[in-house]
């Protein structure tokens, strides 16, 4: 009884000491700041027009959560591109689109329209990174010797080509080998503009834990944990599909972390050194014998493939896409880089901060802002247009403009996204971590052989 | 490039047989020959002609100071023969090889390093991961290395060496007080020792040294060079420097090239072209 | 680079690039075959006469309008050394300017802007706006309305290029061409979401009806007719007496008979308006000091720094240059298109990458070339792919320009 505080004083110091050899204090961080997220969003729903109701807290602090881990996922495989190595891919919704659209191709059943192949998700997720990587090495070989800026434009232009061709209507619905007698018919398509179902999704298995039907909730019934996680969710007020969600995102978080692992792994490593040296200089990594350009195309490849991966886990969970949808647009890709610029490129903890700060601030909290907004003051139907919202101006009567200013900021917030970047790269071009030392070696360098030799 | 191949070329330096003499066809490039060979080397850039036709070579072991004045095509020379400029016409062999219009890290591969005359540092990195970069053909280098867990011990027991190796270096150079510094922090001199320190771990068999003591305390110096007939004696390095001080040059180099538009102006024994007219002339106004 | 060089020298780099030279060729030949109607190995069906004639006219139309718009991403993509990605929403700030300016005018024109002026500023977005139709906008309908819009899309744009390169990019000279690529992207949405805050995220429609010329065939003459009707009745032999109808006397095509190709008022006005904007620039940059300047900076910035040209006189008249130009550019665009929403300039943005990337970055000619280049990849690439690639087909063109040949047509030249 006596030594238990000692033994477990001694428990924690190692566990401390583990902690800040794995992470530094960089949980701590990126805890804390979660931590105010949910404090303000917390606040926020309860000034809010659903007030107190804790149904209404748990579903806002679920979605905040999920669009968090979803930037910091794709923040983190942008930052193996842009961070590491220097990379300035901006066609990052191409191949999120690529990994979704060849994990759709894999999975959908044969008998639906547009079809696929049936296979099972573990044969989606796997096919649908390895297009994403098949199409960054194609991009990379021509394109990796270019400038950044040129190599900006050609990835862009790429994201658009794929996206655009996903949406003719000559992909609707073809079929391949179909002039070969020795090899079966295949016939896929992209659904084009009416989109493409994905009863296999990465939702699914989430879902059954809680479902005996995952593919449709309403029909089957609960498991054994449904009934109890879904029965104390409802007793608490908290609505059924927030939790499949909540759990849903409990997946993306633990996606998140084995991003963060293997980025952590991939740059404390010589293969991450020589990336940082082809971010730094890349002629000095040739002048020392690096062959440049193997990196290059390698990191390209995995950066594709997690790009790929974070699609499929982003789009395909919904069950069904189209092209034209946000997530495979060149805004998407803005939207990413303006997750890793916030946080610091080249930072694998400023990656998921600004994941978490560009989700929680400048992409759902205005939302929460303008309902606020227009609970707390009676603002009164906003005008329709401009002019009407002007016009009031013009009498000194600025509710009008107030109302039509509240009532647009879903539009004003991409202004105020604008105005960020302009700032970060004025004021602060690496972000809140950026100009932080990352390790570059598997082993700690400042340990010196031999003792400490006093010169 | 193997470890083999490369302790096969130390060995060259003692007249043995070339390891790579199955894939050059040259089997008495390691036989007591010159060490680099530029011949009739030509660059121009937009109409500029920077190098104009330069010829030379520089002997096995030797100590070479290559000098001209200012836009004498030195530098662009150096650009040619790593292969970071493509060459308009001639050849350069290393050891025999032809290495004309190999990429730059074919050519370090193959033993010829080179520093730069504005020292080009990994600034974001720091000097110790700046020199952790440098030795070639690391375990780990490789993507599946770098991730996949059976290969962490056998990198990590790599780095570890690796580390000792680079912490002997960064105490030669007395730059081991600047181990954690970021590289973008340091001076001019330090810069310098870092990209010579740099150079030296990647255990080149030549080295092509642009100014490589400019900023450099003259103490140090003199103790650097001292290192550098050290390597010369002891491994059978061969340098080829760049260097506007005339004084080390005339008291360290055994043979000198001079250069002057983008040719070879004379070459030889220092005394012989220090008193050599064209030299005299090339250089009249100039600040030496 | 005398000022006695010429347009027509100037195309002259096109013969000496080989490559471009065997593209140009294949596509010349299959282009042959298809129109002789004979088998030919690369996909498309046969093509007529009139489809060509259409494709080629609207692949003009679009290309000098992208041509236009890309002298100014060149030009400062040269000279400031960075790639503009607000350059797209500059377009579309000229169209927005102009078109609200040219409805004022045409309302006053008509008589009605009376209690119309919020309506026209808004471009139709208000309680009891007035139309397109109401007000009669179009090239014929009221002239004096386009030519003015145009002014103001011009200088409107300049306005805001100015005031963005005073507060974004002024203070980043130094910054290098990713932050200022990174920070023009932040320029781009503050832009294209003020545009959505005051205009909304529908697009509506512009100008009011059309006039159209069409040229036909009739029994082997050519004649412009004004309708349909008018050219099926003059070939069912009954030469209209009330309608517009003018044979060209010289040609004798047999007997063909056939419509070839329709020109509308809007895209005239583009055509005539965008090829005079590019030959006013031509006169200038060739007579003027300031031309001598520009190309010297966007030769190399540190030299005519020391040599005594103002930079940043020279930046700023590139901004005027480019940026008036992008804002005609976009008026004008709109103006064929006869619709305008937020997104306009863009979705051009890439086209308009393609254009100067083809012509070669830095080269204002190269831009104009680039541009109708582009806009015939995009139009004539129908007649092997289908539609739908139309413009995948040109934003490939671009990135197999940049990896194949990243200086461009009129690579290693320089501005102007």
């Amino acid at each position: 009884m006596s030594d238990g505080p000692g033994a477990l004083d001694g428990v924690r110091r190692r566990w401390d000491a583990a902690a800040t050899r794995v992470f530094g204090n960089d949980p701590l961080l990126v805890a804390a700041v979660m931590l105010g997220i949910y404090v303000l969003f917390t606040a926020m729903t309860l000034v809010g027009p659903s007030g107190g109701d804790l149904g209404a807290i748990v579903s806002n602090l679920q979605a905040v959560t999920f669009w968090t881990a979803l930037y910091a996922m794709m923040a983190l495989a942008l930052n193996l591109h842009w961070g590491y190595t220097g990379l300035f891919n901006i066609g990052v919704a191409g191949f999120m689109a690529v990994g979704v659209y060849a994990f759709a191709a894999l999975t959908v059943p044969p008998s639906a329209s547009p079809p696929g192949l049936g296979l099972p998700l573990v044969v989606g997720i796997a096919g649908g990174m390895l297009a994403a990587a098949f199409v960054g090495v194609l991009t990379a070989l021509p394109a990796l010797r270019l400038r950044a800026d040129y190599l900006a434009i050609v990835t862009v232009a790429l994201s658009e080509i794929i996206r655009r061709s996903l949406l003719s209507p000559e992909l609707e619905e073809f079929t391949l080998f179909s002039n070969l007698g020795f090899v079966p018919d295949v016939t896929l398509g992209s659904g084009a503009g009416r989109g493409i179902n994905m009863p296999t999704n990465p939702s699914i298995p989430v879902k059954s834990v809680l479902y005996t039907d995952p593919g449709n909730p309403a029909a089957g019934g609960r498991t054994v944990v449904g009934k109890a996680v879904l029965g104390a969710a409802e007793s608490a007020g908290v609505r059924e599909t927030v939790v499949s969600q909540f759990a849903y995102t409990l997946v993306l978080v633990a996606v998140v972390v084995l991003f963060y692992w293997l980025l952590v792994r991939v740059g404390n490593s010589p293969f991450g050194r020589v990336l940082k040296a082809i971010r730094e200089d890349e002629l000095v990594a040739n002048s020392l014998g690096k062959d440049t350009r193997v990196f290059k195309i390698k990191v390209f490849a995995l950066g594709c493939a997690l790009m790929g991966l974070g699609g499929i886990l982003w789009e395909a969970q919904r069950g069904f896409t189209d092209a034209s949808v946000t997530t495979f647009r060149p805004l998407q890709t803005f939207y990413i880089f303006v997750a890793l610029i916030i946080g610091g490129a080249g930072s694998n903890t400023g990656s998921v901060l600004g994941g978490a700060l560009f989700a929680g601030l400048l992409f759902q909290g205005p939302l929460f802002v303008r309902r606020i907004v227009a609970h707390l003051l009676n603002l009164g139907d906003p005008p329709s247009t401009f002019v009407g919202a002007a016009a009031g101006l013009f009498s000194l009567e600025l509710g009008g403009f107030l109302a039509y200013t509240v009532n647009n900021i879903s539009e004003l917030r991409f202004v105020f996204l604008g105005l960020v970047l302009i700032y970060l790269m004025q004021r602060r071009p690496t972000g809140l971590l950026g100009h932080r030392k990352e390790a570059a070696a598997s082993v700690d360098l400042m340990e010196r052989p031999g003792g400490e030799s006093d010169e | 490039m193997s470890d083999d191949a490369t302790a096969a070329r130390a060995a060259a330096a003692d007249a043995a047989a070339d390891a790579n003499a199955d894939e050059t066809g040259d089997v008495d490039a390691r036989t007591g020959g010159p060490a680099l060979e530029v011949e009739d080397l030509r660059k121009s850039f937009a109409g500029l002609v920077a190098v104009d036709g330069a010829t030379f070579s520089v002997e096995q072991g030797s100590l070479t100071g290559l000098i001209g004045p200012n836009g004498a095509g030195k530098s662009t020379t150096f650009n040619c023969i790593t292969g970071v400029h493509d060459v308009d016409g001639g050849t350069v062999r290393f050891f025999g090889e032809d290495v004309t219009g190999l990429r730059t890290n074919r050519v370090a591969e193959r033993g010829l390093v080179r520093t730069f005359q504005i020292a080009r540092e990994l600034e974001e990195m720091t000097v110790l991961e700046n020199l952790m970069l440098a030795p070639g053909d690391q375990r780990g280098e490789t993507l599946a290395q770098a991730v996949l867990p059976g290969f962490r011990d056998a990198v990590r027991d790599r780095e570890r060496a690796l580390r000792e190796e680079v912490w002997e270096t960064l105490e030669l150079f007395e730059i081991d007080h600047l181990a954690d510094e970021q590289a973008g922090n340091l001076s001019g001199g330090q810069r310098k020792l870092l990209e010579l320190s740099r150079a030296l771990l990647t255990d080149p068999d030549m080295l092509l040294l642009d100014e490589p003591f400019a900023g450099v305390n003259p103490t140090l110096e003199e103790k650097l060079l001292d290192r550098i007939h050290a390597l010369q004696r002891e491994r059978g390095l061969t340098f080829l420097l760049v260097e506007h001080d005339m004084d080390l040059i005339m008291n360290h180099c055994e043979h000198v090239i001079v250069m002057h538009q983008g040719q070879v102006l004379a070459e030889g024994p220092p005394e012989a072209v220090r008193d050599d007219e064209q030299v005299i002339d090339a250089y009249l106004g100039e600040e030496i | 680079m005398s000022g006695t060089e010429t347009l027509a020298g100037r195309v002259a780099p096109l013969r000496e690039h080989p490559r471009l030279a065997l593209v140009a060729g294949v596509v010349g030949i299959d282009v042959g075959l298809k129109l002789a109607g004979v088998w030919s190995p690369l996909p498309g069906g046969p093509l007529g006469v009139e489809r060509l004639v259409t494709l080629l006219w609207n692949g003009l139309v679009i290309g000098l309008g992208v041509g236009l718009a890309g002298i100014g991403l060149s030009m400062t993509y040269s000279i400031l050394r960075f790639a503009n990605f607000a350059h797209g929403d500059y377009v579309t700030t000229g169209a927005f300017a102009g078109w609200a300016c040219a409805w004022v005018v045409a309302a006053a024109g008509s008589g009605q802007l009376a209690g119309n002026v919020g309506g026209s500023l808004a471009l139709g977005r208000a309680p009891d706006a007035p139309s397109a139709a109401d007000l009669s906008v179009s090239v014929f309908g009221s002239p004096l309305a386009v030519v003015v819009g145009l002014v103001v899309a011009a200088v409107g744009t300049v306005v805001l290029t100015l005031a963005v390169d005073r507060t974004v990019f002024k203070p980043m000279r130094d910054a290098g061409g990713i932050p200022l690529l990174i920070a023009s992207i932040g320029v781009a949405l503050v832009i294209r979401y003020l545009i959505v805050f005051v205009y909304g995220g529908s697009s509506r429609g512009l100008t009011a009806e059309q006039t159209r010329l069409i040229v036909g065939g009739v029994d082997g003459r050519i004649a412009l007719v004004t309708s349909r009707r008018t050219l099926r009745e003059a070939q069912d032999g009954a030469v209209p007496v009330d309608a517009f109808y003018v044979e060209l006397p010289v040609v004798d095509l047999g007997s063909y008979s056939a419509e070839v190709v329709a020109v509308s008022s809007a895209e005239f006005g583009l055509v005539v308006l965008a090829l005079g904007l590019m030959y006013a620039l031509h006169v200038t940059l060739q007579r003027t000091k300031l031309g001598t300047a520009m190309r010297a900076t966007a030769d190399n910035k540190d030299l005519a720094r020391v040599t005594g040209i103002p930079t940043e006189r020279v930046v700023r008249a590139t901004w005027v240059i480019g940026g008036g130009l992008a804002g005609a550019s976009g008026y004008l665009i709109a103006l064929e298109r006869g619709t305008l929403g937020f997104q306009l300039g863009w979705l051009l943005l890439l086209l308009i990458f393609a254009a100067v990337i083809l012509g070669g970055i830095g080269s204002i000619y190269g831009a104009m070339v680039g541009g109708v280049l582009i806009g015939f990849t995009q139009s004539l690439a129908v007649v092997w792919i289908p539609s739908s690639f139309a413009t995948a087909a040109a934003f490939a063109a671009m990135i197999l320009v940049l990896v194949f040949r990243p200086e461009g047509i009129y690579g290693g030249v320089s501005t102007a």
